[in-house]
């Protein structure tokens, strides 16, 4: 499908499609992208977001990032924020890797000290933090144990010495969403998930070390605040997410949801993986618990990475990670649902905001951030691709247009198929090593698919971003080792 | 012999999507499991059939019978840590509904034999099809990797 006709350019970041699109429409959508970035976007986003403006209680817009990209029910970068009273709320709106968050950690080393033991630190970071297929941790807990952590979030880890008291506030939502009912969860996903706390997964999953240069530096002032003043100073970023945990507590409820959706409330959605339940509904209750101990799950797994990668440091460099400046800068979530206040037709109001592949973007001074972010506004950890860098941006007070909310990622332009064809992970691993960038990765294939050139240009979609007003940046980070899940 | 299934690139950005087809349903089940199996392995022909499992799936509909089926096998993935491939199945009706029998083989996972690739995550809804063919039958799914 091409970029609809009925399109509207509402600025030159911000493009609408109106309700008169589709039947069934009750927002109109909007798609924050440049014009080269809108052009570029494949064929199922349109129908997707708008798909998505169908919802029952839908406030506003049904918003894509500029990232965004044909998922399953919303598109990834897909936002929608419903009312809670009346409106509904859907798995498919979340994504059943419940939680794939994005992680920063601080060293106060320089990339020359550093680069001489990469291959050591890459090497043992990789054999301490298990990726890929079906992966099984190092932490040992029974299913009880599990069913506690699930509830209590990154606290539970760092009760437990994985991690410091500091990491909790610097982690959205204090790394527990409050309400969450291990009770409200199967079996099968409590079988699926408790031997998983401290892995990576695969996909586009990674960790990386990276080196924030002099140059890539854009607002020196919040770089401070966010612990980056050293010269070439080393920092270490992480994406993962639920693991099967996550995954099997959105496939139950997307059954629950769709046996319930049709006889017992009488919904028609476009797409069935949008199934949906009212948010008030003792099913969307029963989710909204569920899901809130995936979002847990999620904050306790990159808790316990970043005890590993504190450990691995540790050992090399032989000091104790506080000596080497190893403070968390923040943790964000990417899969979420959540009731947050925004202003909406300026009046404030409690919403349900999905976010599916996108980012919350708390402006300076919002409720929610810790002190030490209330001036510059919340950090944004957005990942790009192994072989191009990623950002560390701050929150505007420009926002509101999407609930503030920004893009997460660079965005896939390539099937994983297509890229498969076109790249060998060998071949990459030296092309990669030539340039200063040491990988190790748990599946050649899956290395192949995660090439820079799958994915759009970070460059740009950071830059709609800040255009569009939902972010700024802040740092370019370059990568210079990785763990390729 | 090239497999009864084959990757679609067109669809479904950064998941993998896949079409099956079998002159039957149970081979386009079939055909759909390896499909699934093939998306974490890269050849499935090194995954032993040391273990045995047989279990039964029910639902309303034949799509969502698969959607079963394809989610039991990422189940046990993680739950077990099984690479399973279905040998023998069989689907018959079953009141309103459908049930099916499947007997499957496979093993633990181990990355120095088997040339893993990306972990499925879960099966999708999205644009799932379980269609007669004229010479068969034809499903289309999506996994989220």
């Amino acid at each position: 499908m091409p970029i609809p006709k009925d399109i509207v350019r509402i600025s030159d970041t911000i493009w609408e499609i109106p309700v008169s699109h589709k039947a069934g429409m009750l927002v109109p959508a909007r798609i924050f992208a440049t014009e080269t970035l809108l052009s570029a976007f494949d064929d199922g986003v349109f129908e997707q977001i708008t798909n998505v403006a169908t919802l029952p209680g839908i406030v506003g817009h049904a918003c894509c990032m500029p990232d965004g990209h044909w998922g399953y029910g919303f598109p990834i970068g897909g936002l929608a924020a419903m009312d809670p009273e009346c409106g509904v709320i859907s798995p498919g709106g979340i994504g059943f890797d419940i939680n794939c968050g994005m992680r920063l950690c601080l060293t106060n080393l320089a990339y020359g000290e550093v680069q001489p033991r990469l291959r050591n630190l890459v090497d043992r970071v990789a054999g301490r933090v298990p990726a890929g297929v079906g992966e099984e941790g190092t932490v040992r807990v029974t299913r009880d144990e599990f069913r506690q952590a699930v509830e209590q979030g990154a606290r539970w880890a760092v009760k437990r010495g994985y991690g410091w008291m500091e990491d909790l506030e610097r982690t959205e939502e204090g790394g527990c969403l409050r309400g969450a009912d291990a009770s409200r969860v199967s079996e099968k996903a409590v079988d699926r998930g408790f031997r998983q706390i401290g892995t990576l997964g695969s996909g586009n999953h990674y960790l990386e070390i990276q080196v924030a240069r002099a140059e890539n530096v854009f607002d020196p002032e919040t770089a401070r605040a966010f612990g980056i003043a050293l010269p070439d100073q080393v920092v270490v970023m992480f994406h993962c997410g639920s693991r099967g945990f996550g995954h099997q507590v959105a496939t139950d409820y997307l059954r629950v949801f769709l046996a319930a959706m049709r006889g017992k409330y009488g919904i028609h959605v476009p797409d069935r993986e949008l199934a949906c339940a009212p948010f008030r509904s003792p099913e969307g209750q029963d989710y909204f618990a569920a899901m809130k101990c995936a979002v847990n799950m999620s904050f306790v797994n990159r808790q316990v990475i970043l005890h590993r990668i504190r450990e691995v440091f540790s050992e090399v460099f032989g000091k104790d990670p506080k000596d080497l400046g190893m403070h968390q800068v923040y943790d964000v979530s990417h899969n979420t649902a959540k009731i947050e206040r925004h202003v909406l037709g300026g009046k404030p109001r409690e919403l349900l905001v999905h976010r599916k592949g996108a980012t919350r973007a708390f402006g300076p001074g919002m409720p929610g951030l810790p002190d030490i972010y209330r001036s510059t506004g919340q950090p944004v950890i957005l990942g790009g691709s192994m072989e191009t860098g990623s950002y560390l941006l701050a929150g505007a007070d420009t926002g509101g247009c999407t609930f503030f909310t920004t893009a997460h990622g660079s965005g896939r332009a390539m099937s994983r198929t297509a890229a498969r064809k076109r790249y060998r992970g060998r071949q990459l691993q030296e092309q990669l090593e030539q340039r200063g960038i040491y990988v190790r990765t748990a599946s050649w294939s899956g290395l192949a698919e995660e090439a820079g050139a799958a994915y759009k240009n970070v460059d740009d979609v950071v830059e709609a971003t800040e255009r569009a007003g939902l972010s700024r940046r802040v740092v370019r980070l370059l990568p210079v080792g990785n763990v390729k899940g | 012999m090239t497999p009864p299934y084959r990757y679609l690139e067109e669809i479904a950005t950064a998941d993998v999507a896949f079409e099956a087809r079998g002159s039957t349903l149970e081979e386009t089940f079939l055909a759909a499991s390896d499909a699934t199996l093939n998306t974490m392995v890269e050849e499935i022909g090194t995954v032993a059939p040391r273990e045995h499992r047989a279990f039964s799936l029910a639902a309303d509909s034949l799509d969502l019978l698969l959607f079963e089926l394809l989610q039991e096998l990422v189940y046990r993935k993680d739950a077990e840590r099984l690479l399973l491939r279905v040998r023998d199945l069989r689907i018959e009706e079953a009141g309103s509904g459908y049930r099916l029998d499947a007997d499957t083989t496979g093993e633990t996972i181990d990355s120095r034999r088997h040339s893993l690739l990306a972990d499925v995550k879960a099966v999708t809804l999205h644009r799932l099809v379980v269609e007669r063919t004229p010479d068969g039958w034809r499903a289309v799914v999506v996994l989220d990797v």
